[in-house]
């Protein structure tokens, strides 16, 4: 019987099988950062272990990391020690890091596939759940714990148990002004927050094989918020041009054989799936969270739903608790919903792409002088592209800020938080209560979606805007 | 990780039930950054009652903890299991266990051991009557013995072994230290490296 692609990345990294043991797999790249990574270090110095392969490892600052005064010592000191303890655990075991102010620094799901690390095949971790980004190269790619980031500095393997494989299909093309990220949450609102569960997911189907590598990665990334462990795309031409020329991608002789080794990263037509999803893409709109987990989402011109019509009683006390945490009242149009704050960023969407789509619709108009917008880079490279192209002098003449690269507002780390009852249009992937600040309400929207509800003050798609002539 | 034959020390009786992750060691000594260091976090909210058991001179010291069932329950940090053993309990006999304490014990080199209800009450009782008495914990035999009281104990096998042997998850990893060797030697040459370029 055939193999899926993920079976196919697993078997090549078996170093040693044995009934009755998980298998234990070799890691291809491990990246690491500030938050997750001490106690490993400190593991590794209590048992006298070093890094066995500093040559497969990278550390970058993100989660902590101010997006403002980047050149100055960190206010806050949690965080501070977290960042210095990173750079001191680097110097002493070897890792290559990239620090703050550091050309290469940024997001660490953003500076692997800029840096052409992140490669087809491969298999990819890194303390932190959203490493189900790198899977858009058709690596295997998962977010670990402390003690499992200790394991892989000191073995570069990991004792794994099997996963199952779901099949997540989007037939046909996406509409103007609908993007990736309305597919993924179009998708985690139809399998739930669990329904990945034990899974690795396949995303396959035309609307998938049409979309950018930018694009393919938000979709990847979000697939830890339908629970799964994983979320993968075969390679193709697509992906062959993002990896081509990149610093760290091959060259020469080592170029054609590992594209032809990629070129059999798919599949097998005879290959079963475990589980399938089906969604049609020409019937996707932009789509929006109006509750506290991903999965609570809605196409934008829906309302907020009524909880007493749910039938499911934990989903009706879910949405309950939801509504009352977000301020909302059931019908209430979900475009009528007023926002403070709109946040254009993360490793979700914080990418070149991403704030070319946002800038051309933000590109002589300006935002709603009730509201504030943080425009933050994923990386500094990102933050460099998009200066280059002039991108910074649109935002800010909009009235946006203009903010150096980190996680920012995502996780509310750093000083970039929403303050109690504040709400935020965000393009990050978790509207959990709290996440973005404490009693920060949080609609997760597509990049499109931030810009247009910046403009307007309430959430809004493109379709929404007068053209920005028409006016004058 | 140290390998575990028998162990004496003075048995510690914590006659409560419950006793959650949470109140082994609170959520504000997770910001530490440390492997170590986590033994002023252990109990700290009970140790602030002059009272509590590990308060009392006759129990400083002590190092075989007994306490009462469902011990190590709710959130699953790794941090309770290093404050036990920051603080120097070797052993912690109870009733019943949570399934992540118990595994996380067995990982770190804590020796989590089940025994009887009956058993409990009869090592309460002895240790609260003649605090400072010493506990022998014989892992090889599964038993504890403290005076003329002699009780044995359940660690599920695989855990005995482990820490009999000393074999932590990296170590048991390295077991096969050539295999990865071997794997290395066939990586293709295109994968890349993190290394300057």
């Amino acid at each position: 019987m055939g193999r899926t692609l993920a079976e196919k990345v697993w078997d090549a990294h078996v170093v040693h099988r044995a009934e009755g043991e998980p298998d234990l797999l070799f890691i291809d790249l491990h990246l690491v950062h500030e938050v997750t990574s001490p106690q490993a270090f400190d593991g590794l110095r209590l048992a006298g272990r070093p890094v066995r392969r500093t040559d497969l490892t990278l550390a970058t600052e993100d989660h902590n990391v101010p997006t403002l005064g980047v050149n100055l010592p960190i206010a806050d000191e949690v965080s501070r020690t977290q960042v210095e303890t990173l750079r001191r655990n680097c110097a002493e075991f070897g890792v290559r890091l990239f620090p703050m102010g550091d050309r290469e620094q940024g997001i660490v799901h953003v500076v692997g596939p800029q840096l052409g690390v992140t490669q087809p095949g491969m298999t990819i971790v890194c303390g932190d759940s959203h490493t189900s980004t790198h899977g858009a190269f058709g690596a295997l790619a998962f977010g670990i714990g402390t003690s499992e980031v200790e394991h892989v500095l000191a073995t570069q393997t990991l004792p794994l148990k099997p996963f199952r494989t779901m099949a997540i299909t989007v037939e046909g093309s996406l509409r103007p002004g609908v993007s990736a990220k309305d597919i993924i949450l179009a998708v985690i609102a139809k399998i739930g927050t669990g329904g990945g569960q034990g899974y690795v997911l396949e995303y396959r189907g035309e609307a998938i094989r049409q979309l950018s590598m930018e694009a393919r990665m938000t979709i990847c990334n979000m697939s830890i918020e339908a629970g799964a462990r994983a979320g993968m795309i075969a390679p193709d031409e697509t992906t062959y041009e993002f990896i081509q020329g990149r610093p760290h991608a091959p060259s020469g002789a080592d170029w054609d054989a590992a594209v032809e080794y990629w070129s059999t990263l798919v599949t097998d037509e005879d290959a079963v799936f475990d589980a399938e999803v089906v969604l049609d893409a020409d019937e996707l709109t932009p789509f929006v969270t109006w509750g506290t987990n991903p999965g609570q989402g809605l196409p934008l011109s829906a309302a907020v739903p009524d909880p007493a019509v749910m039938t499911d009683d934990s989903q009706r006390l879910a949405a309950e608790r939801a509504l009352e945490y977000m301020g909302l009242e059931p019908g209430t149009p979900l475009r009528d919903i007023r926002v403070d704050t709109v946040f254009l960023g993360s490793c979700t969407n914080g990418r070149i792409e991403d704030l070319r789509a946002a800038a051309d619709i933000l590109r002589g108009r300006q935002i709603d002088p009730g509201l504030r917008m943080l425009v933050v880079p994923g990386s500094m490279r990102v933050k460099e592209q998009a200066e280059a192209e002039g991108l910074d002098a649109v935002f800010t003449a909009a009235g946006a800020e203009w903010r150096s690269a980190g996680c920012s507002m995502c996780l509310g780390m750093n000083p970039d938080q929403l303050a109690p009852g504040e709400r935020s249009a965000s393009t990050s992937n978790r509207n959990f209560e709290g996440r973005q600040g404490k009693g920060g309400r949080t609609h997760l929207v597509s990049p499109v979606v931030a810009a247009a509800t910046a403009l307007r003050g309430t959430l809004s798609s493109p379709d929404d805007l007068v053209p920005a002539t028409a006016g004058r | 990780m140290e390998a575990f034959r028998s162990h004496t020390g003075v048995g510690i009786p914590l006659r409560r039930s419950n006793v959650d992750t949470d109140q082994i060691i609170p959520a504000v000594y997770l910001k530490r950054i440390t492997r170590t260091g986590f033994e002023d976090g252990l109990f700290a909210a009970w140790r602030k009652d002059p009272s509590f058991i590990l308060n009392q001179p006759a129990f400083a010291g002590g190092s075989v903890l007994v306490a009462g069932p469902d011990f190590g329950t709710g959130s699953s940090r790794e941090h309770a299991v290093w404050a036990l053993m920051d603080y120097g309990i070797k052993v912690v006999l109870s009733p019943r266990f949570a399934d992540i304490f118990r595994g996380n014990s067995s990982k770190a080199g804590l020796v989590a051991g089940q025994i009887s209800q009956d058993d409990a009450e009869l090592l309460f009782k002895l240790l609260e009557n003649e605090p400072g008495t010493e506990v022998t914990v014989d892992l090889e035999a599964r038993t504890a013995t403290a005076g003329t009281l002699v009780i044995s104990f359940d660690i599920d096998d695989y855990a005995r072994w482990r820490l009999l042997e000393g074999w932590d998850d990296i170590s048991l990893t390295l077991r096969h230290a050539e295999r990865i060797d071997e794997f290395e030697t066939t990586r293709p040459s295109f994968l890349p490296t993190t290394t300057a370029r």
